[in-house]
């Protein structure tokens, strides 16, 4: 039985038009959606965090849908994704790790379809309202520059103490006006994961 | 006429199941829209600046077509609303108050019985400042299950000649209400208060 129990979930999607006065068209959109989780191991050491990889399945199935449902693209038009976690201050860092590493993966490249590149992640802990920054790649060529990018999300009353907040994002593009060279998306394979 | 040039929108949608009680049947959902735009008086005083609110309002409309999509398409599901803005270093407190306007108007366009004020903040702030906008039920002001508030700001916005404008919808009361006040099913509708 699931042992995942959701407080809260927050999915937003930002849109950029213009940067500098220069008009981005097609606009760049980047997705992210939240889940606020009871930490059940908050406040003590347990040796096996297998009940947090699970939940980090579940998790990686449902807010990576999310994702692109906001987005409104087929998954097949997904560009870049990520993945991070705040575990609340009676957590461990490790307790991040459990979710977002073992078992996130899997279903939240089923979400994007494909996805052949690691997800770049981030981890910390946290008060409620404390930032999280979640770092973004290219889905299949973990080397095309233009979308080497990160998305900032927070949610003001989370994580409490003994809550963890997971984050997972989707773009349908890279960054607005991309001018530092490197792989391009158009030129990727996309077969072993890095070019 | 200026015309409004946006830098960046965000929608977004918090689901919140429970706050430590029962875990309700039907989560409470609260949406934001926000636009960034670029601020056509930053940097000098003006002393007309009336059109802008002319101007902002098919933006401001978008804005609140977007939420109610954000919510499922239905305008029926709002109960609650609120409006703010922030308005970056180079601008004046008096711009950010052009959006009262287009803001509640827009969204009284597409609501059915939102007789009540639309509550609102403001203030002038810099890049990754956030606006706690009040939230009031839509036909009766003093309904106080749904006296909330949603917290609106993003990293990078709002630049010095920028302003960044937030409409906000909730679907329900505070997720355990339990404080009292005028009921939703005691509401009279008329005056937009009781």
């Amino acid at each position: 039985m699931s042992q995942l129990k959701i407080r809260k979930i927050a999915t937003i999607v930002e849109e950029t038009q213009s940067e500098m006065g220069r008009p981005i068209n097609p606009s760049v959109r980047r997705a992210a959606s939240v889940a606020v989780i009871e930490n059940p191991f908050a406040g003590q050491y347990v040796e096996d965090l297998e009940v947090l990889m699970n939940i980090g399945a579940e998790l990686g199935a449902l807010l990576g849908d999310k994702c692109v449902a906001a987005l409104g693209v087929e998954p097949s038009q997904t560009e870049s994704y990520g993945k991070a976690a705040m575990v609340g201050e009676n957590g461990e860092l490790e307790h991040a790790a459990a979710i977002l590493h073992p078992k996130l993966g899997a279903p939240l490249r089923k979400a994007v379809e494909k996805g052949a590149a690691l997800v770049p992640s981030s981890k910390k802990r946290g008060g409620p309202g404390a930032p999280l920054d979640v770092p973004l790649g290219h889905k299949d060529a973990a080397y095309v520059r233009s979308h080497f990018d990160g998305m900032e999300v927070r949610i003001n009353d989370a994580p409490r103490a003994n809550e963890i907040m997971v984050a997972v994002c989707v773009t349908d593009s890279g960054r607005p006006l991309p001018r530092v060279g490197g792989l391009e998306a158009a030129d990727a394979v996309g077969e072993d994961g890095l070019r | 006429m200026p015309e409004i040039v946006i830098r960046k929108k965000l929608v977004s949608v918090e689901e919140i199941f429970h706050e430590g009680g029962p875990v309700s049947d039907t989560p409470l959902r609260r949406a934001t829209a926000i636009a960034v735009i670029h601020n056509p008086y930053a940097g000098q005083y003006v002393e007309d600046i009336m059109s802008l609110i002319d101007d902002m309002k098919p933006m401001a409309l978008e804005m609140v077509d977007s939420l109610i999509e954000a919510l499922g398409g239905d305008p029926s599901v709002v109960e609650g609303f609120g409006k703010g803005a922030i308005v970056g270093a180079a601008g004046e407190l008096e711009h950010g108050a052009l959006w009262h306007a287009p803001g509640g108007y827009s969204m009284r366009a597409r609501l059915n019985d939102s007789k009540a004020i639309v509550p609102s903040g403001k203030k002038v702030g810099g890049i990754g400042a956030r606006l706690d906008i009040p939230v009031t039920h839509i036909n009766a002001a003093y309904v106080r299950s749904h006296f909330d508030s949603v917290e609106v700001g993003i990293n990078d916005a709002p630049r010095a000649d920028e302003m960044l404008v937030a409409l906000v919808m909730t679907t329900g009361p505070r997720i355990h209400n339990r404080a009292g006040g005028l009921a939703v099913e005691d509401v009279k509708g008329e005056d937009g208060l009781r």
